[in-house]
């Protein structure tokens, strides 16, 4: 079943793109990773999921049903951590939680407690107190609290130190065994990458590619490093070849095409050494982006 | 209405609330402490008024004014009290939704699972129970300082009734605009400007009404929809006038509920 289904989504802030006749789908249980640069629209994309904004058209579902027709009932599923965490500011963190958990049909008073202290967050501060990152804690467990069944993450990881970040991929993780299927926009590749098994390519207010993560990285581009005593990096500049490089004795480049037809080129040489590599998706993103 | 959304909504305005009730309670002391010492003089200051321009005492509401009596004077005194009151009930109307969007807490309460209906409903009574608490609070006052001061004389408890009761109105006009404002709007960077000028706004309509002479703004402000002056001589209500600011209460309620479920929301930037 898809969790998320997305049809022709466009909104428009009077004349400016939001999004344009974006649609995909998020099957139940899944990372969803959602990937491009700021002001690509990832966060006008969510904010419709959540009905904060409305579609100028277009249609969004979720769980089988309109976001926007019922999305109060929708919502006691969703559970959304935004991008940048602001929360009333004269409330202590305890008390916000709790304002949180009242609107939730469970109780979610254990869990609340189960989370912050593996977020290590001290309930008896004021929220006007709180660093940046730890106001980030509190949005992480405010959008956890009630156990959604569908997660939507806007660039959670800002503002999070490294040990932070592993907890909450670890949170993230564990959601997702429980049977969460989380939505994961973010502008970091290596996250994206690390978490999740499908992704959505979004540029400009359009989305560009939408691949499995091994299919986007194995279909794509090797990464090809020879090295010999003398090379000529002219020899390498065949149909499938681009971004050729000398340094050092060696030569880099991307290939894609025949493996075989490279692999012949690259034996005439005398090497000292060859790699050939999965590119990082950084590197594919940029392809995307040039 | 959600219960939680009101419990939170009210605790916050309650200090707000607090300092308002109180500053009108003191207000109306100051006013009416002075009465005593004035009345003993109304001849005099009576006759000196009537050297005054015209157009002075048309600007503070003092033209039809009788200092010998408790309720003429008191009336006069309420006139400072109503300014209070619209800025107060303003400044809630104001600061209802907008200060959700303005502090950047709005993704965090409309991702709850939480109709939008709901949420101005809960936010509304929210601030009609602060306002409640105000409107006790001047009562009361009211009272007290009338008993204090006025000697002697008598005075008339139904027309000075009809005149506290119209506060509850005249405070829901101003929220409501307040608040019907703030949804047509972008975004409210700061209340404090909004709230001033409406309720001076309207004041000043008021007072440019009375020295022009001309009836057409009594139509649009509600400082002459509760004139204190005409409540108390006739202890009753221009009810023509009083329904006016009924039907702009009803409208912009109504077009509030419209405008907040189709808001977008801005995003925080």
């Amino acid at each position: 079943m898809s969790v998320i289904e997305v049809n022709e989504l466009t909104k428009y802030y009077g004349k400016a793109r939001g999004i344009e006749d974006v649609s995909f789908e998020v099957e139940e249980g899944e990372i969803f990773g959602f990937i491009g640069p700021n002001g690509a629209g990832k966060s006008t994309t969510i904010r419709l999921f959540l009905s904060l904004i409305y579609p100028s058209s277009g249609s969004a579902t979720i769980f089988g049903k309109d976001a926007i027709e019922y999305g109060p009932e929708l919502r006691q599923d969703i559970g959304y951590l935004p991008s940048e965490v602001f929360y009333y500011e004269r409330m202590k963190v305890i008390d916000l939680l709790k304002y949180s958990a009242s609107f939730y049909e469970k109780d979610c008073t254990p869990r609340l407690y189960e989370l912050a202290e593996i977020m290590e967050l001290d309930l008896k501060r004021r929220i006007d107190d709180l660093s940046y990152g730890n106001k980030k804690k509190v949005g992480i467990v405010q959008g956890l609290l009630h156990q959604p069944r569908l997660l939507l993450l806007d660039e959670p990881t800002s503002g999070l130190d490294p040990l932070m970040q592993r907890k909450f991929f670890q949170l993230i993780r564990d959601e997702n065994e429980r049977g969460a299927t989380i939505f994961f926009s973010s502008h970091i590749l290596g996250e994206v990458q690390r978490m999740c098994s499908r992704v959505a390519i979004i540029k400009e207010g359009s989305v560009i590619e939408i691949q499995d993560i091994n299919t986007l990285q194995s279909e794509n581009y090797k990464k090809i490093r020879v090295a010999a005593e003398k090379i000529d990096a002219g020899q390498f500049e065949l149909d499938g070849v681009s971004n050729i490089q000398t340094s050092n004795g060696a030569v880099r480049f991307f290939f894609k095409g025949d493996i075989n037809q490279i692999l012949r080129k690259i034996s005439e040489n005398e090497l000292t050494d060859v790699t050939i590599e999965e590119p990082t998706l950084e590197e594919i993103f940029m392809h995307y982006y040039e | 209405m959600n219960k939680n959304i009101y419990k939170l909504e009210f605790n916050m305005n309650l200090q707000s609330v607090i300092t308002w009730s109180a500053a009108l309670a003191v207000l109306l002391f100051i006013f009416v402490s002075l009465f005593s010492s004035i009345a003993t003089d109304a001849e005099l200051l009576n006759e000196m008024m009537s050297e005054f321009p015209e157009e002075l005492l048309l600007a503070f509401g003092m033209d039809n004014m009788d200092f010998s009596s408790i309720l003429g004077f008191f009336s006069f005194s309420f006139l400072f009290a109503q300014v209070c009151l619209a800025i107060q009930a303003a400044y809630y109307g104001f600061s209802l939704v907008s200060i959700e969007e303005r502090e950047l807490t709005a993704d965090f309460l409309l991702a709850k699972p939480v109709g939008r209906t709901q949420i101005l409903t809960s936010k509304i009574l929210a601030a009609l129970s602060g306002l409640l608490i105000t409107n006790v609070v001047v009562w009361i006052s009211s009272f007290v300082v009338i008993q204090l001061f006025k000697g002697d004389r008598t005075y008339d408890t139904g027309a000075l009734i009809l005149l506290l009761l119209s506060i509850f109105v005249f405070q829901l006009f101003f929220l409501s605009v307040g608040l019907v404002i703030s949804l047509l709007v972008k975004r409210v960077r700061n209340v404090t400007p909004y709230a001033m000028a409406l309720a001076f706004g309207m004041y000043v309509l008021s007072v440019f009404g009375d020295m022009l002479g001309e009836s057409i703004f009594e139509n649009i402000t509600p400082f002459k929809h509760f004139d204190p002056g005409y409540i108390i001589e006739h202890a009753s209500y221009n009810l023509p006038l009083v329904s006016i600011s009924l039907v702009v209460i009803v409208l912009s309620l109504v077009g509030s509920y419209l405008l907040y479920n189709r808001r977008n929301i801005p995003a925080p930037v």
